[in-house]
């Protein structure tokens, strides 16, 4: 598999990351090094094995559905960048 | 007293040789005069410390006084502490309070320790060197020219140097037991779910993994014995019954089966560190224990396979880090899109950058089975290897980096040179066992060399009993660089 300077491009918009040009040339180098390591998980043949997600075979636990948070979005807000009214301000989205 | 174990710190609070005050200002002391230099910690603030060491003082005169009361512990800057600036090693944090405790946190406070400083980091736990810290490198202290390893490399240097008694630290594929190996001290990742990651701030949820670091295996049982427990905040902590870590410390380690894994002694490791495994693995047969070769045939995928679940893990757990709640937000934006996008690009570091795309890119449409769910079988294949090789031995020994402290600067540039210094460490992350690093000696420019210790799920009583027996037959753990 070899990457392009598009996928690198289109990776980066997809994580809401800015990449000027030159940062772009510079990830495709590094990424192509790092996926032709990754590429080597291909030589296993893997198609009996079923995926491992997670270390502990776990069932997820349950709880009532009662509040048992007290309201602190004072305090959680008093470190937000911009805050108006109880609301997070964000550059307008709708005209 | 920097010299002091945990135990005998304690002693002197109870006997009224020195009150927490005493203890907690000679630590800051030593932490302004060797911190500008070797950069360990991030913040830290003798006045919330002190206060603490007051309270601290107050119990023990009640007479209330568990063993880690009045002791100064640094916190590795992953760790939520209220009303402490928590960074994670990132800009994107670096103004970040946090309005809550971390769970273990919270633990350390119930315990009466004092957290004496929030310790220097790898970006978001995403190095192996402590380079990529928004806050600059930490030094390692046995040579300012070597870098002490990473993640957890500010808390490995503070301890190293004397700056902390201990400190705690987080391992997703090697965090705690490379800095610890070098720089020449102990440290265990439990078993996946025994300390809660509430409050932890996450990188790759499924490998992250707290665990403390200090001087002695003796120690760290005892930061264990703090650190654990179940937490219903966390939905991967464990259900289990509270242990003393230390109550087989002092068992003997006749009859000790030692698993050698050939993958691990055939090729890579270099000379000198060779050297001081094989003597350590002779003063283990000197104890009465025996070494039986294993087999871990798919180890050697287990970077590759770190290289793509961990970055996934992390592409999803780092959106949040957007400017509109908390953190870092940028200047200059035309609409929403471009606040959260020039917010990302000028908030995170090169490497953090790096594992989002690589993360973004496996997880994305037509890329994920190729990648990601091959990596998880993989993943199972690499778990079943230790269950097999568990078949034949007790616990699995092996060098915990391939080479001793590289120079700052010398892999900076070679991300896949900087990832496989974590060749040894990341297998255990992705089975969810428990490994830990022990000083066995030095290599090259006398730098220190870690023997690693994997152990088998929820061994971590008898991991610290091997490690204690052969500390007390051996003073390396006790070896300090003169500063």
């Amino acid at each position: 598999m070899t990457l392009s300077i598009n996928d690198v491009k289109q990776v980066a918009h997809l994580a809401y990351i800015k990449v000027s040009e030159e940062e772009a040339e510079a990830a495709l180098s590094q990424l192509s090094g790092i996926f032709k390591l990754i590429e080597s998980m291909q030589a296993v043949d893997t198609s009996h094995v079923e995926p491992m997600s997670h270390a502990q075979d776990l069932v997820q636990r349950l709880r009532e559905d009662k509040i048992t948070e007290s309201d602190k979005s004072d305090l959680c807000q008093s470190i937000a960048p911009q805050v108006e009214n109880g609301l997070y301000l964000v550059p307008k989205v709708i005209e | 007293m920097f010299n002091d174990s945990l135990k005998q710190l304690s002693e002197r609070l109870v006997n009224r040789e020195i009150s927490s005050v005493e203890l907690t200002t000679e630590f800051l002391r030593r932490i302004g005069k060797l911190n500008p230099q070797y950069n360990a910690f991030i913040t830290v603030d003798e006045e919330k410390s002190l206060t603490q060491a007051r309270d601290a003082d107050q119990k023990i005169a009640a007479g209330e006084i568990g063993p880690l009361t009045g002791i100064p512990i640094a916190q590795k800057d992953i760790f939520c502490a209220k009303d402490w600036l928590t960074t994670c090693g990132s800009k994107m944090l670096s103004n970040f309070v946090s309005p809550y405790d971390a769970d273990v946190i919270e633990r350390f406070n119930q315990a009466g320790a004092i957290n004496i400083g929030k310790t220097n980091m790898d970006e978001f736990a995403m190095g192996s060197s402590n380079e990529t810290s928004y806050f600059g490198p930490v030094r390692n202290p046995w040579d300012a020219a070597a870098v002490p390893g990473g993640s957890s490399g500010g808390s490995a240097c503070a301890v190293a140097a004397r700056m902390a008694p201990a400190a705690t630290g987080t391992d997703t594929g090697g965090s705690i037991r490379q800095p610890a190996a070098l720089c020449g001290i102990s440290g265990i990742k439990p078993t996946y779910g025994v300390v809660s990651r509430y409050g932890m701030i996450a990188f790759a949820s499924s490998l992250d993994q707290g665990g403390p670091m200090a001087k002695s295996a003796e120690d760290l049982a005892l930061m264990l014995n703090v650190m654990t427990g179940f937490d219903e905040r966390d939905s991967t902590s464990l259900q289990r019954e509270k242990e003393d870590y230390g109550r087989d410390l002092n068992k003997p380690l006749s009859g000790l089966r030692i698993g050698l894994p050939r993958e691990y002694f055939a090729k890579g490791m270099s000379s000198d560190v060779e050297k001081a495994i094989e003597q350590a693995l002779d003063e283990y047969r000197r104890l009465g224990a025996e070494t039986v070769e294993v087999a871990l045939p798919n180890s050697p995928l287990s970077i590759p396979v770190y290289y793509v679940l961990a970055p996934a893990e992390a592409s999803s757990n780092l959106s949040r880090f957007d400017g509109v709640r908390y953190g870092y937000r940028a200047q200059t934006f035309q609409d929403l899109a471009e606040m959260y996008r020039n917010t990302r690009a000028e908030g995170f570091g090169a490497e953090v950058k790096r594992r989002i795309l690589i993360g973004t890119y496996v997880l994305s449409h037509g890329y994920y089975d190729a990648y990601y769910i091959k990596a998880q079988k993989l993943r199972r294949l690499i778990a079943q290897d230790f269950k097999e090789a568990f078949k034949q031995c007790d616990v699995i020994m092996g060098p915990t980096t391939p080479a001793v402290a590289f120079d700052l600067g010398e892999k900076s540039s070679d991300p896949i040179q900087m990832y496989l210094s974590d060749i040894y460490t990341s297998a255990t992350n992705l089975a969810g066992l428990p490994g830990m690093s022990i000083p066995v000696g030095f290599g090259d420019k006398m730098r220190p060399v870690g023997l690693h210790i994997i152990g088998d799920y929820f061994s971590e009583a008898r991991m610290l009993n091997i490690a204690h027996q052969y500390q007390l037959i051996t003073d390396w753990h006790q070896r300090a660089p003169d500063l």
